[in-house]
């Protein structure tokens, strides 16, 4: 890890003046230091943004659900607000990493997190991600890759929170210099890497996410994060999914599906969306809802595994929601 | 084991703190004087490093000091600064859990977690989990269910085992699974650690 200088800020403003190209923000530190240690990011001074006060709340008001960027992924997994009505994002935070990890790793940073593809994550392989001329998953060990929007960098999107977030149409509040603020909605703020090859999101330099805003799905609507991993203990997932549902008896009124591990976004079915909305959800419905959502899919040589998998969970995830309702 | 705690009694900081509510209650410009002195020129926040600096830390009570450069990691200032082994580096990347420690009576990884940035918070680590000759009931009971074989992920798993039942008395299988889901042992001990746990936690209601 290479050494560098540390400030510690005390507010927003300060963190911005303390800013430069050549640093970096640092919340929980979870994925920046081990970006260090890898020899992926060589920041010359570090920004510590954890002590900022007030950046830890979670409060529901006026039909929306604000999260502080500062929250960790154990505070969100344990707040009975959270479980009340966004569950999805609940069992996101509980089902991420380890324990140790939820402890200190924050909403924001996780947000932001690089992604875990173990070509980019090793400093021996000069991938287009870091600027450099080839996909080395594209003829390389590609079990754990994407299976949408694969051909120019075959990156799964890190977050399961994200998708959970996603699934809920979160937006996010980015804080400028100067204080100025904008709204964006998270779907939109995580990029693919046909808009920007080198980053997985549109921050700008400087920008701080300040406030994550989701809103409160109807009373009876059903939100469902489901993670499948090699192994039931500490395990990054090969197939996720986060859903947002409502239900008219056993008719689905609206749904929004979000499969995570299969893009480098949290990719949106919206094919499977549109399959079974208006449907009376059954086994034949659901499964053919999760037929429409892989029928897009160019998976890679070795992760083709990953179409049956999802087909089986979509369609679990969805007669799930269906018993709930 | 050698402390070399130089931050006892009363600090430049925190004397000019201490000043500075006195003289705020005499006079708001005399106080202002005294924050001015504080944050001293120039102006703005402090920045520290690269270089080595004094970093205090408050370690099983005790306050410890060592100068380190900022990149140091709290595991590397425990045990290369402070010299307390106990707490093991295995992977060194969050992955294992064999560092864990706790920071204000939460297991975190201690190779994640910069010493500077550990500063002000109460760290425990396996080293101060007996009361003198007195083990905790969760080191009694894995040496009594023998939960450990080549041990170097033990002051880890014991820490975070430890840590579930300060926080749940009446833990379930699951309760300890789910404790110990980030703590790798190559060895297999998982079984007897669960067993281990568990009669820890009956030892403690007992």
């Amino acid at each position: 890890m290479n050494n560098f200088e540390w400030a510690d800020a005390k507010s927003i403003d300060e963190a911005q003046s303390l800013m430069t190209d050549a640093s970096a923000y640092k919340a929980g530190g979870v994925d920046l230091l081990d970006l260090m240690k890898e020899h992926i990011a060589a920041p010359k001074r570090i920004v510590n943004i954890r002590n900022l006060q007030g950046f830890d709340q979670i409060k529901e008001d006026g039909g929306v659900l604000h999260l502080g960027p500062l929250l960790t992924l154990a505070q969100i997994a344990d707040d009975k607000t959270i479980r009340s009505k966004w569950s999805a994002i609940a069992d996101a935070a509980a089902n991420a990493a380890t324990p140790q990890i939820r402890n200190m790793a924050t909403l924001g940073g996780n947000l932001l997190q690089r992604p875990r593809c173990w070509y980019f994550r090793n400093e021996l392989f000069p991938c287009r991600k870091k600027g450099g001329e080839i996909c080395y998953a594209q003829q390389g060990e590609n079990q754990y890759h994407a299976i949408f929007n694969n051909q120019l960098c075959a990156i799964v999107h890190p977050s399961a929170l994200a998708c959970a977030l996603v699934a809920h149409g979160a937006k996010l509040e980015l804080s400028g210099a100067k204080n100025q603020k904008r709204e964006v909605l998270l779907e939109e703020f995580l990029t693919l890497p046909s808009v920007d090859l080198h980053r997985e999101n549109s921050i700008q330099s400087g920008e701080l996410i300040t406030d994550i805003r989701v809103p409160t799905p109807r009373a009876d609507a059903k939100s469902i994060y489901i993670k499948q991993g090699e192994k039931e203990s500490f395990d990054w997932p090969i197939a996720e999914i986060a859903m947002v549902l409502t239900m008219d008896g056993e008719t689905c009124k609206s749904a929004s599906i979000v499969l995570g591990a299969a893009a480098p976004v949290p990719h949106r079915a919206t094919e499977a969306e549109q399959a079974i909305t208006g449907k009376k959800v059954d086994e034949q419905s659901a499964g053919a809802a999760a037929k429409a959502a892989l029928a897009t899919a160019t998976p890679l040589a070795l992760n083709g595994y990953k179409l049956a998998l999802f087909e089986n969970l979509l369609t679990r995830t969805l007669l799930q929601a269906k018993g709930n309702a | 084991m050698s402390t070399s705690s130089s931050n006892r009694g009363i600090s430049r900081r925190g004397f000019l703190k201490g000043a500075g509510v006195t003289a705020a209650g005499a006079a708001i410009g005399e106080s202002a004087v005294v924050a001015f002195a504080e944050e001293s020129a120039p102006k703005g926040p402090k920045i520290v490093g690269p270089k080595p600096l004094s970093v205090s830390l408050k370690v099983n009570g005790a306050e410890k000091s060592a100068a380190i450069e900022p990149r140091t990691t709290l595991a590397e200032a425990l045990r290369v600064n402070l010299d307390m082994t106990g707490t093991k580096i295995v992977c060194d990347r969050g992955a294992c859990s064999a560092c864990t420690v706790w920071i204000d009576g939460t297991p975190v990884n201690s190779c994640m977690t910069l010493a500077i940035d550990a500063q002000g918070k109460d760290i425990r680590t396996i080293e101060g989990l007996a009361m003198g000759d007195t083990l905790h009931p969760v080191q009694e009971q894995f040496i009594e269910h023998d939960a450990m074989q080549c041990g170097f992920c033990t002051p880890g798993m014991i820490m975070s085992c430890a840590a579930l039942l300060e926080h749940n008395k009446n833990p379930s299988l699951d309760d300890v699974k789910t404790a110990t889901s980030g703590n790798l042992c190559r060895c297999g001990t998982y079984p007897k650690v669960f067993d281990a746990t568990l009669a820890a936690a009956k030892m403690m209601k007992a």
